[in-house]
C-alpha cells in the first residue's frame, strides 16, 4: 500500500532510454564539446551557475583536503598518470573531462582492513576558484568500511570519485554536500563491484547554489549489491541534481536507488535522473528505483525521470517509481490527532521523510548534523 | 459532569461515485468513566464515526453537533480536540518515517500539556507505560509504526492513550489483530486509564471476547450509519449468537 499520499507513477512499461550504455567516454576535455542546453547531460542546467568548471584549466584541491590517519586505512597522494587512476571510471561529460584533465595528483585511500568506525575525509573550500579533485578509493577484497566525504565551506570544485569495491568487499559511502551559499559543485562518482561485493553508497546535499552528482554504479562480477540513496533539500535559488544510474552487466545483481527530495522557495529546482542498465549477460537481475519529491511551497520545481533499459527477459525483477506532491494527509492528521499543531505536524513528517535516508547510513555524527542543518533549511524560503 | 454528546450526527465522504452519505443521524452521550460498546456489521460506520469524532478532513459533517462538555467539538481544528481531551486509538495506525517513537511521544505530550514534561519523570513514565503494556523498550527507538506487527502497532496506541491521558478515548477494532495475551495486556492498560482518569470509552468491536476484560455499561448496535439498538453487556452476547440479519431485515 502507498503510505505517501503523492501521486504516483508506477510505470509498468518500460520507458527507453537513450542508449545510456553508449554514452561517449574520454579523459579528455577536447573530447566533449562545448555545454549548452539542447545536449540532453545538461538539459536543466543554467549554465551561468557552471562558475567556470566547465573551462579548459582548473586549479587543484589537494590544500583543501584534510583526514585522520587510522589503522588499516591508506592515505596518499598519487600521481593521476598512475595506471589505478581511471580504472573505474572514465568520464561522460565535459566537466568529469575537466576535472579529470586537471587534477594532477589522485588522492588514493585504500582500505587495507575492516573498520568499525567510520572514516571521515574533510573537504572544506575557501574560495570561488574553479578546481579540480581527484579521490580513488580501492575497498580491497573482504573488507568492511564506512567512509564519509563531507564537503562545506565555499567551494566550485568539479570532482570524481572512484570506488574500486572488490570481491566480497563492503563499502558503505556517504558523500554530505553541505556548501556554503555560492558554491558550485559538480561530481562524478564512479563504483565498481567486484564478485559478491556491496556498495551503500548515500548523498545528501543541502547547501550550495548548484549541486550536480552522477553516480553510476557497474557490477563487474556475479552476486553484487548495492543500494543507492540520496537525499536533498533545496531552498529558492538553489539547484540541485542527482543523476544515479546502475549498469547491470554481470548476473545475480541486485539495485535498490532510493531518492528522496523536498523543495522549499520560489526559485528551488531540483531534477533526478534515475538511469538502469540492464545487458544481456545480467539474467537475474533484481532492481528497483525510486523518487519522491515534497513541494513545500508554490513555485519550486521537480524534475523526476526515471528509465529502465533492458536487454535481457532472463531478470527477477526490475521496476521504478516516481512521485512529486505534497504533503500526506494521513500522516499529518495522525501527528494532529495527538495534540501536535499542523505546522509542527508539517515539519514533523518533512524532516521525517529525509531523515529516513539519513538513518540509513547508520553514521550518527551525519544524522544528527545534518537534521540539524535540515531543521534549519525548514525554517527558510 | 464532564461527557461527550453527539446528536444527529450526518457524515457524507467523497468516492469517486460522489458524494456517499455514510453517518445517518448518530446519538450518543458518553458519560466520564462511562464504557460504551459499538458493535455492527463491516461498513456500517463505525470508522466513520470514529474519524468523525476526531476530525478527520475526509469526512465532511453535513448535519447534527458533536460537543465535549458544551463546547462544539465541530468548531475544533484536529490537534485542538485532541488538546481538549478527545483520542482515537485508530483501526489502521499510520507509518510515519524517521520521527521515532520516543520524539513523536514526546512532542505530543508537550502539545498536549502545553508545556515539555520534567524529563526525568518523563522517561520513567515512557518506560513504565511500556513495561505495563509488554512493548520492548527498543521500540522508543524505532519509527512511528515502521515496520511494527499488527499488535504492536494496537499497543503503541495504547500506550499514546495512557501517556496523553485524554478524557475520552474512541478505540477503534483495538482487539482486531491481537493474540490472546496481547488482548488480556492491552485490556488491563485501557482499564489502568479508565480507572486512574475516569475516562469515558467508545470501544468499537467485532468479537465480546474484549468485553470479557474490558466492561462495558452499554452496548450499541451501528447499521446502516446509525445506532439500531441500545442495551447492556448482555446485548453482546445476543449479537454474538444471532448476527446482524436481525437489523439488516428491519431496514
Ligand atoms: N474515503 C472513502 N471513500 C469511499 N468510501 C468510503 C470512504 N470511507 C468510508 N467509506 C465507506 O463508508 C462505509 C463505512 O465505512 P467504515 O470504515 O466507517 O465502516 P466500519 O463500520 O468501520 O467497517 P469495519 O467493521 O469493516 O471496520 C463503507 O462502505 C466504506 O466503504
Ligand atoms: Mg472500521
Amino acid at each position: 500500500m502507498d503510505q505517501h499520499g503523492l501521486t504516483e507513477h508506477t510505470h509498468s512499461s518500460f520507458v527507453p532510454l537513450q542508449i545510456r550504455s553508449e554514452r561517449p567516454k574520454s579523459k579528455s576535455i577536447t573530447d566533449f564539446p562545448a555545454i549548452d542546453n539542447r545536449q540532453d547531460l545538461w538539459k536543466y542546467v543554467n549554465l551561468d551557475k557552471l562558475a567556470g568548471l566547465d573551462s579548459d584549466v582548473l586549479s587543484e584541491y589537494t590544500n583543501q583536503v584534510s583526514f585522520q590517519q587510522v589503522s588499516g586505512v591508506g592515505f596518499a597522494w598519487i600521481e593521476s598518470t598512475d595506471p589505478r587512476v581511471g580504472s573505474v571510471g572514465i568520464p561522460e561529460d565535459r566537466v568529469a573531462a575537466a576535472t579529470y584533465t586537471n587534477a594532477s595528483r589522485t588522492l588514493l585511500i585504500e582500505i587495507n582492513s575492516d573498520q568499525t568506525e567510520p572514516v571521515f575525509l574533510n573537504i572544506s573550500g575557501d574560495s570561488k576558484e574553479a578546481s579540480a579533485l581527484h579521490i580513488l578509493v580501492i575497498a580491497k577484497k573482504h573488507t568492511h568500511a564506512t567512509l564519509v566525504l563531507q564537503h562545506q565551506g565555499l567551494g566550485v570544485l568539479g570532482e570524481i570519485v572512484e570506488l574500486d569495491v572488490q570481491d566480497e568487499a563492503t563499502l558503505n559511502l556517504v558523500s554530505v554536500q553541505n556548501w556554503d551559499a555560492g558554491s558550485t559543485h559538480i561530481s562524478a562518482h564512479f563504483a565498481k563491484l567486484g564478485r559478491n561485493a556491496n556498495l551503500k553508497h548515500t548523498t545528501a546535499s543541502f547547501g550550495g547554489d548548484f549541486v550536480r552528482i552522477t553516480p553510476v554504479t557497474t557490477f563487474a562480477g556475479a552476486g553484487a549489491e548495492v543500494e543507492m540513496n540520496g537525499v536533498y533539500f533545496a531552498n529558492s535559488g538553489q539547484y540541485i541534481e542527482n543523476r544515479p544510474f546502475v549498469d547491470h552487466a554481470s548476473p545475480n545483481c541486485k539495485s535498490r536507488v532510493t531518492y528522496k527530495g523536498a523543495l522549499s522557495g520560489a526559485k528551488a529546482h531540483t531534477v533526478w535522473i534515475g538511469d538502469v542498465l540492464i545487458r544481456v549477460a545480467a539474467e537475474g537481475t533484481d532492481t528497483y528505483e525510486l523518487n519522491r519529491n515534497l513541494l513545500l511551497t508554490d513555485g519550486a520545481r521537480a524534475d523526476s525521470v526515471p528509465n529502465l533499459e533492458i536487454e535481457t527477459g532472463e531478470i527477477q525483477g526490475a521496476g521504478h517509481a516516481s512521485a512529486s506532491g505534497r504533503f500526506d494527509d494521513e500522516q499529518l492528521f495522525y501527528l494532529e490527532a495527538r495534540g501536535i499543531p499542523e505546522s509542527e505536524a508539517r515539519r514533523l513528517v518533512v524532516l521525517g521523510f529525509l531523515v529516513e535516508i539519513l538513518q540509513r547510513t547508520g553514521v550518527d555524527s551525519v544524522i544528527e548534523q545534518m537534521t540539524a542543518v535540515l531543521e534549519k533549511k525548514l525554517e527558510e524560503r | 459532569m464532564p461527557e461527550l454528546k453527539i446528536s444527529d450526527l450526518f457524515v457524507t465522504v467523497e468516492t469517486e461515485q460522489g458524494t456517499k452519505e455514510i453517518l445517518k443521524g448518530v446519538n450518543l452521550t458518553v458519560k466520564s468513566g462511562e464504557i460504551h460498546a459499538i458493535m455492527g456489521p463491516n461498513g456500517s460506520g463505525k470508522s466513520t464515526l470514529a474519524y468523525s469524532i476526531a476530525g478527520h478532513p475526509k469526512y465532511t459533517v453535513t448535519g447534527g453537533s458533536i460537543t465535549l462538555d458544551g463546547e462544539d467539538v465541530l468548531e475544533m481544528s484536529v490537534d485542538e480536540r485532541a488538546r481538549a481531551g478527545l483520542f482515537l486509538a485508530m483501526q489502521y495506525p499510520v507509518e510515519i518515517p524517521g520521527v521515532s517513537v520516543s520524539n513523536f511521544l514526546r512532542t505530543a505530550k508537550t502539545a498536549i500539556d502545553g508545556e515539555a514534561p520534567a524529563l526525568r519523570t518523563w522517561i520513567k513514565d515512557v518506560k513504565s507505560a511500556m513495561e505495563g503494556l509488554r512493548m520492548d523498550p527498543a521500540f522508543a527507538e524505532r519509527n512511528v509504526n515502521e515496520g511494527f506487527s499488527g499488535g504492536e502497532k494496537k499497543r503503541h496506541e495504547i500506550l499514546q492513550m495512557e501517556l496523553l491521558k485524554p478524557k475520552f478515548a474512541v478505540l477503534d477494532e483495538t482487539d482486531s489483530g491481537l493474540d490472546v495475551d496481547a488482548l488480556k495486556i492491552v485490556s488491563e492498560g485501557v482499564n489502568r486509564v479508565h480507572a486512574a482518569n475516569n475516562m469515558g470509552v467508545i470501544l468499537i468491536t467485532h468479537y465480546t471476547r474484549i468485553l470479557n476484560y474490558i466492561k462495558p455499561d452499554y452496548v450499541h448496535v451501528f447499521v446502516d450509519g446509525k445506532v439500531a439498538e441500545e442495551g447492556g453487556p448482555e446485548l453482546a452476547a445476543r449479537l454474538e449468537a444471532e448476527g446482524y440479519d436481525r437489523y439488516a431485515k428491519a431496514n
